[in-house]
This record gives structure tokens, C-alpha cells and sequence, in this order.
């Protein structure tokens, strides 16, 4: 039994890094590439890591390209939807969850249904409302594109947390003496601070990575975003690569560090305890 | 402290009715239990007077006030959840303080409302706990606490101990009792538990279908229950019932069980001669090794040792019931055994259910 279990065990661990080392390579690859220095870039042949590393990629994208405004407009544009959608959501959810109302089914549904769509298709329409709204070409009109976008995921993923809340925590609170709606920001809203951060990183990291909206309606570089900056790197008759890798490392940076402060709520189960044991 | 009135109250959940009328007047103090199969909405009702649920049709009062229409938070009652219902992210102190602190009561006040009753409740030592680090039974007296501090018109109980094992809870029926006398608050408790409902009412509501079906002080609805329903519900072992017809002859009568033996009864009961019925008799009314006239052979099935007492399945015929004695000597007993059912202890029910 005991050979046959560790056996199991090492091929499952094998398998996991197989899986890891396929997940990062493309990772470790950017990386690779944004350390060579142009020279050896094309000479060297396909090697692990070049043998003299540099930084001048970083330093030219820092210095001499658009890439801190396109960051900036990243920063702006992503925090924000995280910010707006994680609101809303957390209301709808919570309505969703917990309150029977008239149209309610028809409300899902049609929640479902703009999930059905390939984006693609509604990128004219959209160009045409927001055209004459004067917000293409805008940092809001993109929050409001993003945002619309994502509300209906981030509410079916903060019901789903709500609906793991026993409400009986609600129901004390009210005897207690509290409204509903202190019994939702005192006692429920704490408690889904795990959910909240997992929204707050799915919506972040999907609009910081979005480039078709804002390829389309955004023109000229003063708010395009760094996905669609990325693209500025590809002139017409060559790719450059290592200033492009470069910036895709810088780009990486702010999701890492999102997702290092809320991984503490991600991975902690704060209801328990509240029931019976 | 307050009386509670609950008049001719309906509850449907769409077009499925749970509660059908339910008319009770709770005096001030008094601490009434509702009992009943599952299913049979006394947690509803319980709601319902918290305010957690809407009612259909008819009027409850607190204090004589018309509570219908007043939300939970404004009927000035506290609440023990089954699950506890603790709040996770605060501390014993915080749980148990949390309704003086959304009332704006003074610091000191809550202060020393708290400490009393966590020393009241045995608390001390865990007040900076969370709720997850507690053991059952502490977090069901953190509950408790939490009721307590505020001092509210009633107290409503909903299954407080069913979460605990058999030893603690028999400590907790007691501390429960002891609060109710040092408190004397109106209270009302919902429990599935025989032993819980009988030590701790003042009056039982025995529950069935969504209609009370009798209300009275424990002992009532023990010797003299209403119907079957209530008959079989109260008492553990539960009470034998022999379904057969009543033939009376003069100033004697016989039960002619539905398999074709007949019991001598030895007097008379208010029914008439030849109608069906149900005779029931408590299992520790069943006399055992009787001797003299009216006595029966039954064959015996299983013999339970309780320790306490010895709980006997019998057979007359194809009939099965239960005897419950004290006396040892039972013990190993099998084969046959003559059985007698003292007429002063039986209790008939006719056809409808209802006790004649
Ligand atoms: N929200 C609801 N929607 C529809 N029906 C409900 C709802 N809540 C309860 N019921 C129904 O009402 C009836 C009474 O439920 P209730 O919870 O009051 O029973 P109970 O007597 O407390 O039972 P238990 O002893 O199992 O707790 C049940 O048949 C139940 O299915
Ligand atoms: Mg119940």
C-alpha cells in the first residue's frame, strides 16, 4: 500500500509541475527576453539566458517611450472598474441572494444572456452610443464599457458568496436591533471580504488586460491603455521585441502586488465558527 | 416583560398554507413550549412573532400593542438561534454587547451589563475569544448572553439545545430553568425534545399540522391528552394504542381488537356499543405478572434494559405494544407472560381521535 501511495504521490506532484512549468514559461520567457541586450537578441540563437544580461530595454521604455501614460491610464482605468463593478456587484448579489422579487428570473436571464455575445459584435453599436456622448477617446467612457461588462459575472460570483452566509447572521442582527441594511454592512459585508477581493481581482485583471474596446475606441496615445501601448512597439517593418518585453514585465507588476494584498482574503474562510462547529 | 397574543394566525408560503389559525394568549412570565412533528411550523410561528417572517391573516400583540407591521429591530425581543447564529468576526464580548452598542447605550453601561452576564453564564474567561474558537457548548451560552444582556419583552427559543450532546444538555435545560426564575421573563422555547418540554413549561402547545392541538400544563397533556396526536406525541416510550371496536354488554364491556381478541375491560367508557375506536395505555401503566381476573396471556418479543427501568415489546396476537417496569425480575424473561390493562389508566379515543 505504502509503495503504491507514494508512487500516486510523486506522479501527482510531477504532473502539478509539469503543469506549472507549461503555465510559467511564456512568463520566464518575457523575462528572458527583457534582459537581452539588443545585440545579442537575434545572435545568440535560442538559449535559456543570455549570457550578459542588461537593463537598457527598461530604461528606453521608462525614459523615452509613452509607456508611464499608458500605465498611468491602465491604472486609472482598471482601478476604477474594480472599484465601480465590486459595488454594484456586491449590492445585486446581495439582492440576488437574499430578497424574492417581482421579474427577478427575467433579471438573470438577461444577465446571461449579454454573457452570449462575442464582443465583437457590439463593438460598432457601442462606438455609435458613445460617439456623439463625447466619450470615446475617453478614460470614463472606457470605465463605463468595462463596467457594464463586467457587473454581470461579479454579481453572479458575489451571490454565490452571500448564498454561503447562513442567514440566520443577518436574521440575529436584526433582532439585535439593526436594519437590514446595517445588518449587511456590519455583519454580512465583513464576513464576504474573501469574495469581495476575488471580484476585485477578476475584474481588475480582466480590464487591465482588455484591448479590444480599448483598441477601438480610443485613438491617439494620451488614454490609451498599455494593452493597446504594447502594440506601439510593433512599427511597420519590425517588432521591438526586447523594449516590448520589457514593458510587459513593468505591466505585470501592478497585478502581482493586487493580488499579493488580497491573496490573505482569498484564502481565508471567515465564517467559521459561525454556526455550530 | 410583556404578554404575547397571537390571534387566529394564518401563514402561507405562496399558495401552500403552514399555519391554519392559531389562536394563544402568553401570559406575562410565562414560559410556554411549543412542541410538534417536524414540519408542523412552530419554528414559523416562532418567526413570525420575531418579525423575521410576514403574517398572512390575524393580529399578533406584544404588551398589547399590534406588532404586525413593526419590523424586527422595534419589537424589542431577543432570539436563540439553533445554529447559534454567532457573529464570526467579533469577539464574545463584541457578540454579546453588539445590540447595546447599536442601541447607543453608554460604554460603562454596556460595560457592566456584559460582565454580569458573562460571570451569570460562566463566560470570563472567554470574552476576547472568536466564536470558532469555542466549543458548542460555550458558544450556545455566548448565545445566550447575547440574549440576556438586553433585556428584552420576551425571550423566543428556537431548538437552542438540539446541537448538543445528551449530558450537556441536560445541563443547559437546568440553566435555562434557573434563568427563567431569576429573570422571570416571557418566554417562548420550540423544542423536539419530551424531556425539554415537560421540565421546563409552564404550558405546553403541542402542535400538529399548523393547528394547536391541545394546550395545558405539562402533567395535563400528559394524563389526559386531548387526541391521539397529542397521546402519542408526549411520552417516550410512546403510548400503546389497540385500534378495535367497543361492545358494551350491561355494566361490563369488552374491546374487540382488530385481531380478534377481545380484552375485558371491566367497566364502561362514553362511547357506544359497536362503534370502532382506540384504547391507549401508557407503557408503565401495563401491568406485568399480573394475577386475577381479566388478565392476559402475551407472548414476549424483546426485552430493552434502560438501566433505569426495563422497557418489555409484547405481543397479544398480532397486536405489538410496550410495557415499562422497574421491577429486575423482568429481565430475563421470555415466553409467555399474563398482562393486565388497569381500566382506571386507559384512555379511549373515538373514532375522530378525539378523548371520550
Ligand atoms: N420559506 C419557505 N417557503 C416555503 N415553505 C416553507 C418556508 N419555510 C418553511 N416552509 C414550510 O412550512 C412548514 C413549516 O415549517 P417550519 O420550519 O415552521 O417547521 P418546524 O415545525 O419548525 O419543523 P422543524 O421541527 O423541522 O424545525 C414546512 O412544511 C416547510 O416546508
Ligand atoms: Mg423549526
Amino acid at each position: 500500500m505504502t509503495a503504491k501511495r507514494i508512487a500516486s504521490v510523486v506522479a501527482h506532484r510531477l504532473a502539478i509541475l509539469a503543469y506549472v512549468a507549461f503555465a510559467l514559461f511564456p512568463l520566464y520567457w518575457l523575462l528572458k527576453v527583457s534582459v537581452t541586450p539588443n545585440k545579442l537578441l537575434y545572435s545568440e540563437g535560442i538559449k535559456m539566458w543570455p549570457s550578459r544580461t542588461s537593463f537598457e530595454h527598461f530604461e528606453f521604455v521608462l525614459k523615452h517611450s509613452d509607456f508611464p501614460v499608458f500605465f498611468k491610464n491602465s491604472l486609472i482605468v482598471s482601478g476604477s472598474t474594480a472599484i465601480i463593478v465590486t459595488v454594484l456587484a456586491s449590492l445585486a448579489g446581495y439582492a440576488m441572494s437574499r430578497f424574492d422579487f417581482r421579474g427577478k428570473y427575467w433579471i438573470v436571464t438577461l444577465m446571461l444572456l449579454t454573457q452570449m455575445f462575442p464582443l465583437v459584435m457590439l463593438v460598432a453599436p457601442i462606438f455609435k452610443i458613445l460617439s456623439p456622448l463625447g466619450l470615446t477617446n475617453s478614460l470614463t467612457g472606457l470605465v463605463i464599457v468595462y463596467t457594464a461588462f463586467n457587473v454581470p459575472f461579479a454579481t453572479f460570483l458575489m451571490q454565490s458568496f452571500f448564498d454561503g452566509i447562513p442567514k440566520d447572521l443577518e436574521e440575529a442582527a436584526m433582532i439585535d436591533g439593526a436594519t437590514q441594511f446595517v445588518a449587511f454592512r456590519q455583519i454580512i459585508l465583513p464576513l464576504t471580504l474573501p469574495g469581495i477581493a476575488a471580484t476585485l481581482g477578476f475584474v481588475f485583471t480582466a480590464a487591465w488586460s482588455e484591448l479590444l474596446f480599448s483598441l477601438m475606441l480610443i485613438s491617439g496615445n494620451d488614454a490609451a491603455t498599455f494593452p493597446v501601448g504594447l502594440l506601439s512597439f510593433v512599427s511597420k517593418f519590425s517588432v521591438d521585441f526586447g523594449q516590448m518585453m520589457a514593458a510587459g514585465v513593468m505591466a505585470l507588476i501592478p497585478a502581482c502586488l493586487f493580488f499579493l494584498l488580497i491573496q490573505r482574503y482569498l484564502v481565508q474562510g471567515l465564517t467559521a465558527g459561525a454556526v455550530k462547529g | 416583560m410583556a404578554s404575547i397574543d397571537i390571534a387566529a394566525i394564518h401563514k402561507s408560503y405562496g399558495i401552500h398554507p403552514v399555519l391554519h389559525g392559531i389562536d394563544l394568549e402568553i401570559k406575562d412570565g410565562e414560559f410556554v413550549v411549543l412542541v410538534g412533528p417536524s414540519g408542523c411550523g412552530k419554528s414559523t410561528l416562532l418567526r413570525m412573532i420575531a418579525g423575521l417572517e410576514a403574517v398572512t391573516d390575524g393580529e399578533i400583540r406584544i404588551d398589547g400593542k399590534r406588532v404586525n407591521d413593526l419590523a424586527p429591530k422595534d419589537r424589542d425581543i431577543a432570539m436563540v438561534f439553533q445554529s447559534y447564529a454567532l457573529y464570526p468576526h467579533m469577539s464574545v464580548a463584541k457578540n454579546m454587547s453588539y445590540s447595546l452598542r447599536l442601541r447607543k447605550t453608554a460604554k460603562e453601561k454596556i460595560a457592566s451589563v456584559v460582565a454580569s452576564a458573562a460571570t451569570k453564564l460562566g463566560l470570563d474567561p472567554l470574552m476576547e475569544r472568536r466564536p470558532k474558537a469555542l466549543s458548542g457548548g460555550q458558544r450556545q451560552r455566548v448565545a445566550m448572553g447575547r440574549a440576556i444582556v438586553r433585556e428584552p419583552k420576551a425571550f423566543l427559543f428556537d431548538e437552542p439545545l438540539s446541537n448538543l450532546d445528551a449530558r450537556l444538555r441536560e445541563q443547559m435545560r437546568a440553566e435555562i430553568k434557573k434563568l427563567h426564575q431569576d429573570l422571570g421573563a416571557t418566554s417562548i422555547y420550540v423544542t423536539h425534545d419530551q424531556i425539554e418540554a415537560m421540565t421546563l413549561a409552564d404550558r405546553i402547545v403541542a402542535m400538529h399540522g399548523g393547528i394547536i392541538q391541545q394546550v395545558g400544563s405539562p402533567l395535563e397533556l400528559y394524563d389526559n391528552p386531548a387526541n391521539l396526536f397529542v397521546a402519542g406525541f408526549i411520552g417516550s416510550p410512546g403510548m400503546n394504542f389497540f385500534e378495535g371496536r367497543y361492545l358494551a354488554t350491561g355494566d361490563t364491556a369488552n374491546f374487540a381488537l382488530t385481531g380478534g381478541i377481545v380484552l375485558p375491560l371491566g367497566g364502561t367508557a362514553k362511547l357506544a356499543d359497536g362503534s370502532r375506536a382506540t384504547l391507549g395505555i401508557r407503557p408503565e401503566h401495563v401491568i406485568l405478572g399480573a394475577e386475577g381476573p381479566d388478565t392476559m396471556m402475551a407472548t414476549v418479543d424483546l426485552v430493552e434494559p434502560t438501566g433505569f427501568g426495563i422497557i418489555v415489546h409484547l405481543k397479544l396476537g398480532p397486536v405489538a405494544f410496550k410495557a415499562f417496569t422497574l421491577d429486575r425480575r423482568f429481565l430475563g424473561m421470555h415466553g409467555e407472560v399474563a398482562v393486565k390493562l388497569p381500566v382506571p389508566n386507559l384512555h379511549f379515543f373515538n373514532e375522530e381521535g378525539r378523548k371520550v
